[in-house]
């Protein structure tokens, strides 16, 4: 007999809105306290102890627009949020700093969370919907240059891009882009001659989230339907379906891979987070905690794997902390 | 010159009957001569005729005797053939003959079967002068045409075949062909000739009412003949020309509703139009706009006609425009019967495929205003035929006049009928297209296949690669990690309310959708369960769901409310009738939402007047055993049981019959209530108020109203209220009994229907007397009025209907 499924480690209440998005800092040496970071619809972006369970910091940024995507850049101090105020804010919290050095405006209306990869130290690349319906836009970070815009061909019909992932082969080469588009389809951009270089159709609904593993240059997508697909790259550079998972309840908010690639958690639109093993997507546990839409999941970073945590966010206002699968 | 010795022997054949054997053996050779030498009847003269007629006369007169047998027939059959057909047709109409009928027939049989009929008419046509005066065509024209019917006449029952109109009239027209081929040499050998008895010929026996007999062998000739040969044409054109006015329409109508295209009509009719005044007025009138039986290749023919020639289009426009003009007269539109709006919108269609853009160009205006015109009536009509016919017309002459700019475009649910009708925009092949070869077809489709798997190159397929057991080099799977327990991992329910009163709450407060949705589904269920409580809420309920707008898209809301909605009026029917009836007449309601109360209180009272003993399921047929093994909620059920039982338990059966089927039974339900239901709606029909005018232009909602009342009354059988109900039915009835709108006049006589049913005879007779009779009257007015074929139908069975309830009365034992 199977064990049943674990209790959340511990429930953090307080943001007294849905939660949107969820980041991790816990790779800092002691005393450095793990941090998360969450935003929410009321526009808050709150700042929780996970020691002592409490919030340390709200942050408002987004004029009580709701915020949907928050990512460090470096270490704790430096902050990145996007909200639904169309701005994408960079923050300095260092010293207890609660400051917004510079902010970029989006012009897009869209919900596509930003995506962000560091290229070198202190410089980044930040992938961001842009205001031209079907495009995206790539931005040097801090330096707010703009490196590319990717515009499908006309006629292609994607629609808006609803979730982006820019990663690289291995550091130092070619950054590449992965969005996912309203019609279905996961797209692959060469950055440097801002053309497609593969499409493929995942999904008949918008693909609502993805997440791409650059060493086994595989990837993982999730849209409104029942269905999660899974996709990889070859050596060619095209995109190829690898397997599709029937899921039990339509909907899927969020997908995130482990950083150590062993699992993968999806954020469901039936309450509920889903587990899976990455290698061959076994379904490995279903969290039924939440009562309302889970919006978000993350890893954390910690050194130690056996501290490793999983959070999820939800329309229900609480963001539940596991821990599971830290053993291996 | 033959022509005294001829004289001479007709006279001496035609004296002396006591020699008339061999007279008429004489004059018979005589006559053979004289038209061998003269080459044709028509080179006799005047004199001669009428000899040779004295001659047949007497020939016919005489005793069998003086008739030498085998030669009296020959004088018939060579002779003149005008003469001969009318001396036989008179013989056959003589008091006393002298002549047997039957001989009389076997000569015409012969007469007709030898193409004497051609020669006849070609003597005619040769020499129109000298056939006679007008008067002696006229009665010649007469026998030809009537011919079937006197013989039929003379001989009654012994009429031999060829005599029959079906075999007669075609042979007719065999003759009438051989006719025109004679009259078509002749005009190519330079001699001049008449066709006006052929076409009078023809007209009448199309007034006749035998145009598909004549037709039938005139027109597939007339249409090869006139192919490609002008002289045929002209001939044609000329033969229709001729036709005398009174007669012209049957033959116009028997060429339209024959020929296979327009083209053949065209090569036909020429511009008969054009030319005759009368034809013009068949084709351009009467069958368009007067009549509305023909089928649509009838106006496609017509219409086709009109177009193919330049002379003719100035007509096609004219036409348009009348059609239009019916068709956007709201007067039209409310009181001619939808088959012949039909008919009108078809015609528009037709004639818009014929127009060209500058034709187009040149009334566009007046399409424009009549259009915008139209389409408002049509809208206004509560027959949703007329509405979506009025759509369709309206879509398709605003694609004709925008062709760069927006157009019209309307919802409406494509049918067969919609179908066809908008096929008739596109304008049917002509005849001659060829099927395309074999071998284009393949060429196309091969030119299509390489684009096909181009489009297949650029984006790659969805479709799964397996995969690969060699490449996929992952020697640790996941095995290492253990699931968890996942077998509560279930489809997502969203809990539904449990207790009535969180469903007001959800219904009214929530803003939680799911939730929303969850309660209307469930909520149905929840009152059926659970009577006590919904009795306490049921008139909040009641006004929750009439006000409960759709937040989100859930598959078939209406139908959920509406279910809720009767669930919760047959719980609690008397607060929640009053509520629905008073609100039915209150201000501030869309027509949307009176017309669900009706639906509401229909639905409610079908299932409060159904017997429900045996639960919501109606059984049918087969023989059941009469106890009922399933132990029954009801308490009556359990009583009746155990009577059973027990009655079982102490009878002894000796055989047992077929048993017998229980009969569903239970209270009535709608009894106490059916008041309730009816008398509020029926009260205040007549005062308007600000935003609802039941006599006025909310005249949909009454005709959703009158047809509720009826359902209402049916239900009502058997009820203690059903008299007085009906007595305000009838008065009801009575005072909208002219209203101008179909809809409404349906509805009231079902009204009548229902009533007719529902209400005992008996109750019927002594309490309505009057207002019966009074109806009586009206519904024979109907019956002979209406323009609507289904209003007519109606009241006809609803007089049939009063005449059975008279006679059942008069039979029953009072």
């Amino acid at each position: 007999m199977a064990l049943p499924p674990p209790d959340p480690q511990f429930v953090l209440r307080g943001t007294s809105a849905a939660v949107h998005t969820l980041h991790f800092s816990c790779g800092g040496q002691e005393p450095d306290v793990p941090i998360l970071f969450s935003g929410s619809e009321n526009g808050f972006i709150h700042v929780w102890n996970l020691k002592t369970h409490r919030v340390d910091t709200a942050l408002d940024g987004h004029g009580r627009k709701s915020v949907y995507c928050v990512e460090t850049m470096g270490d704790k101090t430096r902050l990145l949020s996007q909200g639904r105020d169309q701005r994408i804010c960079l923050w300095d919290l260092a010293e207890g700093r609660t400051a917004v050095t510079d902010s970029v405006f989006t012009e897009n209306v869209g919900f596509c969370r930003c995506s962000l990869l560091t290229v070198a130290q202190g410089r980044w690349l930040m992938a961001m919907a842009a205001k031209a319906l079907e495009e995206v836009q790539v931005l040097e970070l801090p330096s707010k240059t703009s490196v590319c815009t990717l515009k499908p061909e006309a006629g292609a019909k994607l629609g808006m891009p609803m979730c982006l992932k820019l990663w690289q082969l291995s550091s130092g080469s070619q950054p590449l882009l992965l969005a996912g588009y309203e019609d279905g389809s996961v797209v692959l951009w060469n950055l440097s001659m801002g053309k497609p270089l593969s499409q493929l159709a995942c999904h008949q609904e918008p693909v609502m989230s993805l997440d791409f593993d650059s060493e086994k240059t595989k990837g993982i997508s999730g849209s409104s339907e029942k269905v999660l697909s899974i996709w990889s790259l070859n050596e060619q550079q095209n995109l190829q379906v690898y397997k599709t998972h029937n899921l039990v309840n339509a909907g899927i908010s969020d997908i995130t891979i482990r950083p150590d690639k062993k699992i993968v958690a999806t954020a469901g639109w039936d309450h509920r987070i889903r587990i899976f093993g990455w290698k061959k997507l076994k379904p490995l546990a279903v969290l039924d905690y939440h009562t309302a839409t889970v919006h978000c999941v993350s890893f954390s970073n910690h050194k130690n794997p056996r501290e490793r945590l999983l959070a999820a966010g939800s329309k229900d206002h609480r963001i539940s902390i596991w821990s599971i699968y830290t053993q291996t | 010159m033959a022509a005294p010795e001829l004289e001479r022997a007709l006279r001496e054949a035609a004296a002396g009957p006591e020699r008339a054997g061999e007279a008429a053996a004489v004059a018979l050779g005589a006559v053979r001569a004289a038209l061998a030498a003269a080459g044709g009847a028509a080179a006799l003269s005047e004199r001669e005729r009428a000899l040779f007629g004295a001659f047949l006369r007497s020939l016919a007169r005489a005793p069998r005797a003086a008739r030498p047998e085998g030669v009296w027939q020959r004088c018939f059959l060579e002779g003149l053939p005008a003469p001969a057909l009318c001396v036989l047709l008179e013989a056959l109409g003589c008091p006393r003959p002298s002549l047997h009928p039957k001989e009389v027939a076997e000569v015409l049989e012969q007469f007709l079967q030898e193409g004497r009929m051609s020669a006849l008419l070609w003597e005619v046509c040769q020499q129109p002068a000298q056939a006679g005066s007008p008067e002696l065509q006229e009665a010649l024209l007469n026998r030809i045409v009537c011919l079937p019917d006197y013989v039929s006449n003379k001989l009654e029952g012994k009429n031999p075949p060829v005599f029959f109109p079906q075999n007669y009239f075609p042979l007719l027209g065999g003759a009438i062909i051989q006719v025109l081929q004679k009259i078509s040499d002749s005009l190519r050998g330079g001699l001049d000739c008449s066709i006006s008895f052929v076409s009078h010929v023809l007209g009448k026996v199309c007034i006749h009412g035998r145009q598909k007999e004549i037709l039938g062998i005139l027109l597939p000739r007339l249409m090869d003949l006139t192919k490609s040969d002008c002289i045929w044409q002209r001939i044609c054109w000329r033969l229709v020309e001729c036709v005398p006015d009174r007669w012209m329409e049957a033959v116009v109508l028997g060429f339209v509703q024959r020929a296979p295209g327009a083209d053949v009509l065209s090569r036909v009719l020429g511009n008969l139009v054009v030319k005759n005044k009368k034809a013009q007025f068949v084709v351009t009138q009467k069958v368009l706009l007067l009549q509305y039986g023909h089928t649509t290749a009838v106006l496609q023919n017509l219409l086709g006609y009109l177009a193919l020639d330049s002379l003719r289009r100035a007509l096609l426009i004219k036409v348009l425009q009348e059609l239009l003009e019916t068709w956007s007269s709201s007067s039209a539109v409310k009181h001619s019967p939808p088959e012949q709006q039909q008919y009108i919108s078809k015609a528009i269609l037709i004639c818009l495929s014929h127009l060209k853009k500058t034709e187009i160009e040149s009334c566009r205006q007046e399409l424009l205003t009549s259009m915008m015109e139209g389409v408002k009536c049509h809208l206004d009509s509560s027959l949703p035929q007329i509405r979506r016919l009025g759509m369709i017309v309206a879509e398709s002459i605003s694609a004709k006049i925008n062709t760069d700019g927006p157009v019209l475009k309307f919802q409406y649910e494509e049918d067969d009928e919609v179908r066809e009708l908008k096929s008739l925009l596109v304008q049917a092949l002509p005849f001659c297209a060829v099927p395309s070869l074999p071998d284009e077809k393949n060429d196309k489709a091969d030119a299509a296949l390489p684009l096909v798997s181009e489009s297949n190159d650029k984006s790659h397929t969805a479709a799964p690669v397996m995969p690969d057991e060699e490449l996929d080099t992952e020697l640790d799977s996941d095995d290492d990690l253990i699931p968890y327990d996942m077998s509560e991992d279930k489809e997502v329910k969203i809990k539904a309310p449990v207790y009535i009163r969180d469903c007001i709450e959800a219904l009214t407060g929530s803003e939680d959708m799911d939730k929303w949705e969850a309660t209307i589904k469930a909520l149905e269920s929840l009152v059926r369960k659970n009577p006590e409580a919904t009795r306490e809420v049921s008139v909040e309920l009641a006004k929750i769901l009439l006000h409960l707008e759709e937040k989100t898209c859930i598959e078939g809301f209406v139908e959920l409310r509406q279910r809720a909605q009767v669930a919760v009026l047959t719980t609690d029917p008397i607060p929640v009738a009053k509520y629905l009836t008073s609100q039915f007449y209150s201000l501030n309601y869309s027509l949307r939402q009176r017309m669900d109360i009706l639906d509401v209180l229909v639905l409610a009272a079908q299932e409060l007047s159904y017997p429900k003993s045996h639960g919501k399921t109606k059984h049918s047929g087969g023989p059941k055993p009469c106890i009922q093994l399933l132990p029954g909620s009801d308490s009556s059920k359990d009583w009746r049981r155990i009577v059973d039982e027990r009655i079982k338990s102490k009878t002894r059966r000796f055989a047992t019959g077929q048993s017998q089927m229980e009969l569903a039974s239970g209270a009535n339900e709608f009894n106490s209530v059916a008041g309730h239901f009816f008398f509020p709606l029926i009260q205040h029909f007549d005062r308007p108020l600000t935003t609802f005018d039941l006599l006025g232009e909310d005249h949909f909602v009454l005709g959703r109203l009158v047809h509720t009342l009826a359902v209402l009354m049916y239900l009502a059988v058997n009820t203690v209220a059903v008299a007085a109900m009906g007595k305000a039915l009838l008065e009801f009835v009575w005072a909208l009994r002219f209203h101008t709108d179909l809809y409404v006049r349906q509805g009231l006589l079902s009204c009548i229907s229902s009533l007719l049913i529902s209400v005992p005879a008996e109750r019927l007779l002594e309490d309505m007397t009057e207002e019966l009779l009074e109806t009586q009257s009206w519904l024979g007015d109907v019956v002979e009025k209406d323009p609507d074929g289904d209003c007519r139908r109606l009241a006809l069975q609803n007089l049939l209907f009063m005449e059975n309830l008279k006679k059942k009365l008069q039979t029953a034992p009072s």
